[in-house]
């Protein structure tokens, strides 16, 4: 295969608001002292009278945002993850969430790729804390297009949305011009055996175990899921009644991520064998991203060592 | 102000703290304490400071007022209630099953309620936000929100400070509720928050002290805010917890309990017993 480009989702983040601000006078945008690491600079630059730095208080610039909302403005807020899911959790929960306001809330450095800084800064927890809150939206894209259209799809429903974004550059393997819709899964490669369904950086390590398990005989069904909540459950059931076992792959904790809303949904409508792949109930710690990747069992190879496993 | 516009916002202010005993008693719980103590300052800003219609509670150009102490509900739904929003009669649902007074204010279900509060420390930050959003676009009203002296121990009440005072929101009066009594005792006692006024000067704050039951002084207040330029306006308000109800006042203890039926009786016939004063003046 051809040496795929590679960009990080955060970038990808960060030139979908500068395109969108452009065309929309409503979009603004807060940060919290970071807007260099999680890209809303980009945006900054272009539009510096639309962009709000709130300085290093996240519950605060949360909170402004939903003010800032209920004057017809579309505001995203941002921060890394582990500030605007973990610290801020209850002013996104109490602010934005129970008066369903139209806020985004624009999450970067997810997950353990975080790297080098440790545990402190890899949230592992985010999908479980926003997946929580009634009627809040919450997606994590899979590559930089996706992101981009993700950005842009946020912005144009009405109400609170989640989205995760990544530090590290990662293959970009769709099309630019990609239909994204939020709560509709994408099935990339179709399959019989086993489903993997994924998120975020995972995704990708999905399609090339999809191709490894090929190569050893089984034909994997690969599905990008990319909005967590609401689920497209529909294609969930699909896949577990066509391959009859399912695994999910998320750069996340094993605990109230994509794994278990997929079992929720296959426990009471189609009970399915279901392995999680994900942060094992652990903090994580300081290393290269790929290192650490690797070490926690979120690269293709585990993943086909877990199909294999599943399918004997 | 003239003396009779001054007696009918007393008039008004006996009214409003009838309904904050009713609605309490109806639901059997709720937080009479700092509704009373806020009257007042509910009161005018209702009856005489904001530019807001009653028909029409979600106009765009409307001056806001955000509940920052949320838990005072009884005295912002029985301004709101008095005002027109909703009927007088309905403020003893309050906290009822199914009912859309909510325990804690809801802009989704009552009308003329701007931003949904209760978590403390959470609505002088969407009043800042949408300062800064009238601000940004130009756009002329006024955001006003209102805090207690238990709530200012919250440290992101200071990260809004900050940023109000940052952001140059001539716009947005911050009103604290000086009462002096929070759930478990004296502020003092519990977390000294004073000097509350050094802080708020400290942090930016065009600040003002006033007795929070003198309607003049109310006025001076506000009309002084609307003439200050390129800061936030901050009004620090010395008040009694449980006014005018004389079993509650400087009580704490009446914070979040509601009246039994005995009690009700005698905060109604006290309450009653001024507003026949203020009328047959």
């Amino acid at each position: 295969m051809a040496e795929m480009k590679k960009v990080a989702t955060r970038d990808a983040y960060g030139a979908a608001l500068a395109k969108l601000g452009a065309e929309h006078e409503d979009l603004v945008v807060l940060d919290a002292d970071l807007a260099g690491a999680t890209k809303t600079g980009v945006f900054k630059k272009a539009f510096p009278d639309r962009f709000f730095d709130c300085g290093i208080a996240e519950g605060n610039m949360i909170c402004m945002a939903a003010g800032l909302s209920t004057t017809g403005l579309v505001p995203f807020a941002s921060s890394f993850a582990m500030f605007a899911a973990g610290r801020a959790f209850e002013q996104v929960r109490n602010s934005i969430g129970y008066p369903h306001l139209n806020v985004k809330i624009g999450a970067t450095h997810g997950g353990i790729s975080v790297g080098e800084d440790g545990a402190s800064h890899q949230c592992c927890e985010d999908f479980a804390l926003m997946r929580s809150i009634p009627g809040m939206t919450v997606i994590c894209p899979a590559d930089g297009v996706e992101a981009e259209a993700a950005v842009k799809a946020a912005y144009e429903m009405d109400g609170p949305v989640y989205l995760r974004f990544g530090r590290l550059a990662i293959p970009q393997f769709h099309e630019e011009g990609f239909n994204f819709q939020i709560g509709k899964g994408e099935v990339l490669r179709d399959g019989t055996d086993v489903a993997i369904i994924a998120n975020g950086l995972l995704v990708y390590e999905a399609i090339q175990a999809g191709e490894l398990l090929a190569e050893a005989g089984l034909n994997a069904m690969v599905i990008n899921m990319a909005t967590i909540k609401p689920l497209d459950e529909e294609l969930v059931i699909e896949a577990a009644k066509k391959c009859g076992k399912v695994i999910t792959c998320e750069e996340h904790s094993v605990i109230g991520g994509l794994g278990e809303a997929v079992c929720a949904v296959l426990a009471e409508k189609c009970p399915t064998i279901v392995r999680r792949i994900g942060v094992n109930d652990e903090f994580g710690h300081s290393g290269p991203a790929a290192a650490l990747l690797k070490q926690f069992g979120l690269s293709a190879e585990h993943i086909v060592e877990v199909a294999k496993e599943l399918c004997k | 102000m003239t003396a009779s516009e001054k007696n009918q916002l007393q008039i008004t202010a006996a009214k409003v703290r009838m309904g904050i005993i009713e609605s309490t008693h109806g639901a059997k719980a709720g937080h009479p304490g700092g509704s009373l103590s806020a009257t007042e300052m509910f009161t005018y800003l209702y009856f005489k400071e904001m530019n807001i219609d009653p028909k029409n509670p979600k106009a765009e150009d409307r001056d806001r007022f955000v509940l920052s102490k949320g838990h005072t509900a009884p005295g912002l739904y029985a301004a709101l209630a008095h005002r027109g929003f909703f009927p007088v009669e309905d403020l003893p649902t309050l906290r009822h099953i199914d009912s859309y007074l909510q325990g804690h204010p809801n802009m989704n279900t009552v009308p003329g309620v701007d931003m949904s509060t209760g978590s403390l420390g959470q609505g002088i930050s969407a009043a800042v936000g949408m300062a800064l959003g009238a601000k940004h676009q130009n756009k002329d009203f006024r955001v006003y929100t209102l805090l207690g002296d238990g709530e200012i121990q919250e440290g992101q009440v200071w990260e809004a400070c900050m940023a109000a005072a940052h952001y140059k929101l001539d716009n947005l009066v911050v009103i604290v509720d000086n009462n002096g009594l929070q759930i478990d005792g004296n502020v003092a006692d519990v977390m000294s928050p004073y000097p509350i006024f050094d802080k708020l000067v400290a942090f930016g704050f065009h600040t003002i002290a006033i007795d929070g039951h003198d309607f003049d002084a109310i006025e001076k207040a506000l009309n002084q805010a609307r003439k200050v330029k390129g800061q936030p306006t901050a009004i620090v308000m010395s008040t009694v917890k449980g006014k005018d109800v004389s079993y509650m006042e400087n009580e704490a203890g009446w914070h979040g309990k509601a009246p039994n039926d005995a009690e009700y009786e005698v905060a109604m016939t006290e309450l009653k017993a001024i507003l026949a004063e203020l009328e047959g003046k």
